[in-house]
């Protein structure tokens, strides 16, 4: 097992990943920058590093300073949470290269799946079902091809992107090469690749996605899928497991897709598989995520398996925990994610100080957050204060079990979303489980009406 | 005053409640002096900022990281990244700087190793080196203070 573990984030993962380590008796070492001093993972890490200001740039996403840091405290482990760089392979490289081992997947399988024409690829070469689509494009003729192949709308991405950026919707032949264009130098900007693919563009799908986890002895297994339809913008907002549209065989079809995926790039560590869910009932592979994500919480409530207890394990060499037949997933669990934000000023970002801070509690109730009373929070990150997970015997009771608890929930001295989800958590059409990526911008087209 | 124990007792419980090493009363007839061996007298190194020394300083409770040392007057030389802190350029050469060496604003006064890259730390001000707050090998973490510089 390993003797020190470098927490390589902030925020309510940064504890997360900390508590897990502390219940394996790990010592843990948290970095910080100059605006995170006084910040919640710091108190509960062993020993903390300020590696930087307040910038991501100059501090979360400072490799040097971050494996610096590693070095000097002695660490043989790092765990880079989610976002900043838990998913750059020159980091986890580096990490090998001076003997610190990465929790998480090689370079080589978050390049495989980082670059999205290899990953559709992939999933091809292995008879996981993708959307139609191009390789990287050549011309505009072929593009304009393509497009009245499968039938407009199209949608054009960046193949080195991800997260819902760099990508545009074309609906017809006239708007197809300025779109292009623009996409081409997008791609180049934000992700310092130019080179863009297409695919046929499917109206708000449900975005379903599979939680894999893969040891280093071959094994890998999925602990069913999560339904993250309710996104603003391509964030999502509110997440459940497992999903109300997928039946059992649906599920098994996908788990075992999900599986050929990973064990097609040798992939250790936890992951996530994204499909969209057509409304003819077919489903596609979209993309796959190399790192824990936001919502593993509510896959962790169905399957009762610690995923990030079991990153670490795997990681230090274990097998994985469970086998396949042992995973039973059991009741319904739903999360909704507050942020520090107005939802009556268009979801504007408000840092500023916490003055009472009141979580809510109880059989099922489950709360992963990184504030506190008096906590400012600093505006330089995202505006996630934290998770608000309910689980119940089935959806009906996860749902009135979210309900108590958004309403038990205070947060004061800053605006924050628990007022916007107790709205949907109540909404007729969530209610129903049928709604899918369109349902926020129905929702409120909905609510105009009403008032 | 009534030299009792309970008046004694008094005066230890205010050397202690103030951080107090010495106390001394007269009035005319008797007089007591009541001394406490205490350390010398510390105050919490804060990053980029000069503190002078008080008459009388209340100890600071110790913080996970902080170096604990005599505050002097001077400008500081903070750490501009995160690594280990070497005085000299290699083990059997002599030390950049000492305490009293004279520096120029752009002068090196110290290297900080990351990565087994070796980073040569460079004075931001001129002056003399009255301080060098840390030690050969010590892990340094961003914005920690390394020298002063008056």
């Amino acid at each position: 097992m390993f003797k020190r573990v470098l927490i390589a984030n902030r925020g309510e993962i940064a504890v997360r990943v900390i508590r897990a380590c502390r219940e394996l008796g790990i010592p843990t070492v948290a970095v910080y920058s100059e605006a995170d001093a006084n910040s919640l993972h710091v108190r509960l890490a062993t020993d903390a590093f300020c590696i930087g200001p307040a910038p991501s740039v100059d501090s979360y996403l400072s490799i040097p300073a971050i494996v610096s840091t590693a070095l000097t405290t002695g660490c043989d482990a790092i765990h880079p949470g989610y976002g900043f760089l838990s998913e750059r392979a020159e980091f986890a490289e580096i990490c090998d290269m001076h003997g610190i081992k990465f929790i998480g997947p090689s370079a080589e399988s978050m390049r495989k799946m980082g670059d999205k024409a290899t990953a559709r690829k992939t999933m091809i070469e292995n008879n996981v079902p993708v959307t139609p689509g191009t390789g990287i494009i050549k011309s505009v003729k072929e593009l304009k091809e393509f497009a009245n192949q499968v039938s407009y709308p199209i949608i054009l991405k960046a193949t080195a992107g991800g997260g819902g950026k760099g990508m545009r919707i074309v609906r017809n032949d006239d708007e197809l090469e300025s779109n292009l264009n623009l996409c081409r130098q997008e791609a180049d900007k934000f992700f310092g690749n130019p080179n863009v693919y297409a695919e046929k563009y499917l109206e708000n799908p449900r975005h379903i996605e599979v939680q894999i986890i893969g040891d280093s002895h071959g094994n890998v297994i999925h602990l069913g899928e999560r339904d993250c339809s309710i996104q603003r913008r391509h964030q999502k907002l509110l997440e459940e497991a497992p999903s109300p549209a997928i039946d059992e065989e649906t599920r098994r079809e996908m788990g075992a897709a999900a599986i050929r995926a990973a064990k097609a790039i040798n992939y250790e560590g936890a992951g996530t598989c994204e499909f969209l869910l057509d409304h003819d009932g077919k489903w596609y592979f979209m993309e796959m995520n190399t790192r824990v994500q936001v919502e593993h919480c509510v896959t962790e409530m169905i399957s009762q398996v610690d995923i990030v207890r079991e990153q670490i394990l795997v990681a230090s060499g274990e097998k994985l925990s469970h086998s396949q037949d042992e995973i039973l997933l059991r009741g319904h669990a739903i999360e909704c994610r507050i942020n520090a934000e107005d939802p009556d000023n268009d979801f504007m970002p408000c840092p500023g100080k916490i003055d009472g801070y009141f979580a809510p509690g109880g059989f099922g109730i489950r709360v992963d957050s990184h504030v506190y009373p008096g906590y400012t929070i600093p505006p330089y990150y995202d505006s996630m204060i934290g998770k608000l997970i309910c689980w119940g015997e089935n959806r009906k009771q996860a749902r009135r079990r979210m309900y108590q608890a958004l309403k038990e929930y205070v947060i004061t001295g800053i605006k924050t979303t628990i007022p916007f989800h107790q709205s949907i958590i109540e909404d007729e059409v969530f209610k129903s489980g049928e709604f899918n990526t369109g349902f926020i911008e129905d929702f409120y087209e909905r609510k105009n009406k009403e008032g | 005053m009534k030299l009792n124990t309970e008046y004694i007792e008094k005066l230890a419980k205010i050397i202690n409640d103030n951080g107090l090493t010495e106390i001394s009363v007269d009035d005319g007839e008797e007089a007591i002096t009541i001394r406490k061996d205490a350390p010398e007298v510390i105050s919490v190194a804060a990053p980029a900022q000069a503190v002078p020394a008080p008459a009388v300083s209340a100890s600071a409770p110790a913080e996970k990281e902080e170096v604990q040392k005599p505050v002097q007057k001077g400008k500081t030389i903070t750490s501009p990244m995160v690594g280990t802190f070497y005085a000299s350029s290699s083990p059997d050469a002599e030390p950049f700087v000492e305490v009293g060496s004279e520096v120029k604003e752009g002068d090196v006064v110290c290297i900080i190793e990351a990565m087994k890259l070796m980073n040569e730390i460079k004075s931001e001000h001129t002056g003399k080196i009255t301080q060098i707050c840390v030690k050969n090998g010590d892990p340094i973490e961003y914005g920690q203070v390394l020298m002063y510089v008056e």
